[in-house]
């Protein structure tokens, strides 16, 4: 998973920055500028050549965007003002424009999401984001999830098998009082388990803060070429309002 | 010379009341293996959480190398104590076998070239350098435990303290762990109820029971006192006779 595309090699923490900056040029461009978002999907587009990422990477992860879009496609329906047909539905433009808006700004948000996660290993994302200054705490919970997620994921399958064996079977409703018992001793257990990492960090000197293990050797140049993709997105942004 | 660790006098009660140790005496000296042996509920783990002041509050003292537990010298206690809980998982909380390695020396304020060259030692003592950048959940059990047995030794401590190391290891993993723990010059305090593990590792055991230290011992005399092994809910594996056992 250790590819080595420009993209793969910048700096988390210059990726992290730049991907926000180029979604906020895309939240900035009026909806009706229809043009631009067909340049910044090619902006992406060659983000995703550079770093070699296949479409069937991409693909199958934006399923996580399936709520947002249901909600733009009920826009349309429900918004006031001016309507039109469309295939003897009567739509509202203002609802019209609106669902288009998210979905497409919700689609690229995502995709540019996707791109960070798949160019950039899941810690130095954390180191990123440490080095970002975001608060220590919200770092650490978040270290803590990637670390032991599979840890609990482990334990509650075999809970489920102990269940099973003993010939629980999840039928409906009535069932459901056994999975939430599930559930409170799966988090008692996970509670206990902080308290027991707690007091092995203490042992190794822990102070409230997780010490920075690579210093970072982010550059100038690497700032720079990040930006392209937000200042290329920038002045599309600019020509939209612009000509809007 | 000073002792490695110095216990003298350790009780200890929990808030709820409940108490595990009632005055504790124990020496170890630089560069022994000991076995800590008691039934469950003897107060083991208690003992372990109080030399790196871990739990504190009672009467008595405990010493590492000459320096005592207390407060203002936690930092330098917990480099010196090392301890490998019983649960690799619950050791190794950072995302890559190299960071969580690296944890405790950082901690210390070691940093850069230095700080990788903690790491690496510590993993090649193991037998793990190759596995440093993996998640630690990509590893065998056997494995984890070996990188939370690196974990501590990154700090050189002057005494390691295993909770239960051979427990759920398979055969193999639990010899590979013997032989690593065998290769290190340094002082071993085991806390176990495997008998022929003890006798294997430590040719000395104390054994804790009701909270007190009962015996001390060459471990081969002490597994060999039936009555003392009967009062203390110590049994031998079925068919295990340290007799047999080269010396």
């Amino acid at each position: 998973m250790h590819r080595h595309t420009p993209v793969h090699r910048l700096p988390a923490e210059v990726k992290v920055v730049a991907m926000v900056a180029f979604i906020f040029t895309v939240v900035a461009t009026p909806p009706s500028q229809f043009w631009a978002f067909g340049v910044y999907a090619a902006f992406l587009v060659g983000v995703a050549r550079l770093a070699r990422i296949p479409a069937k990477v991409i693909l199958p992860r934006m399923l996580v965007e399936v709520p947002f879009v249901l909600f733009a496609l009920m826009m349309p329906f429900f918004g006031t003002g001016p309507t039109v047909e469309v295939f003897g539905l009567t739509l509202s433009q203002a609802g019209l424009l609106a669902g288009w808006g998210i979905l497409v700004k919700g689609t690229l948000g995502v995709v540019c999401s996707i791109l960070l996660a798949a160019t950039t290993p899941a810690r130095d994302l954390l180191l990123g984001l440490d080095r970002l200054r975001v608060p220590s705490l919200i770092v650490q919970i978040a270290s803590f999830m990637l670390r032991y997620t599979h840890v609990v994921g482990d334990e509650l399958s075999r809970m489920k098998l102990a269940r099973e064996a003993r010939g629980f079977e999840a039928t409906g409703i009535r069932s459901w009082p056994v999975i939430a018992q599930s559930a409170g001793s799966l988090f008692i257990r996970s509670y206990e388990r902080g308290e027991r990492v707690h007091l092995a960090m203490l042992s190794r000197g822990y102070n409230g803060r997780l010490p920075e293990l690579m210093p970072a050797t982010t550059t100038a140049a690497d700032w720079w070429t990040a930006m392209i993709l937000p200042l290329a997105g920038l002045a599309v942004a600019v020509a939209a309002l612009w000509t809007q | 010379m000073t002792a490695s660790l110095k216990v003298a006098g350790l009780a200890f009660a929990y808030p709820d009341g409940y108490q595990a140790l009632f005055g504790v005496d124990l020496e170890i000296q630089r560069g022994e293996r000991v076995a800590l042996l008691g039934p469950n509920g003897a107060g083991k783990t208690t003992l372990v959480l109080h030399l790196n002041g871990l739990l504190a509050g009672g009467v008595g003292s405990v010493e590492v190398a000459g320096l005592p537990v207390q407060k203002e010298n936690y930092p330098e206690i917990r480099r010196r104590v090392g301890v490998v809980f019983q649960d690799p998982d619950d050791q190794l909380f950072m995302p890559t076998v190299h960071d969580d390695v690296a944890f405790g020396p950082a901690n210390l304020g070691l940093a850069g070239s230095e700080l990788e060259e903690r790491v690496h030692e510590a993993l090649d003592l193991v037998g793990m350098a190759e596995f440093s950048d993996r998640p630690p959940h990509h590893l065998s059990f056997g494995q984890r435990r070996r990188v939370a047995v690196a974990t501590v030794l990154a700090m050189r401590p002057e005494i390691l303290v295993l909770d239960e190391p051979s427990s759920n290891l398979d055969p193999a993993s639990r010899r590979e762990l013997a032989d690593i723990l065998r290769s290190l010059d340094i002082t071993v305090l085991m806390v176990t109820h495997d008998l022929p593990y003890a006798l294997e590792l430590c040719p000395r055991s104390l054994i804790l029971s009701g909270g007190v230290i009962v015996a001390d011992g060459p471990t081969r005399d002490l597994l060999l006192d039936d009555p003392l092994m009967r009062a203390n809910r110590l049994e031998l594996p079925y068919g295990f006779d340290p007799r047999n056992v080269p010396a």
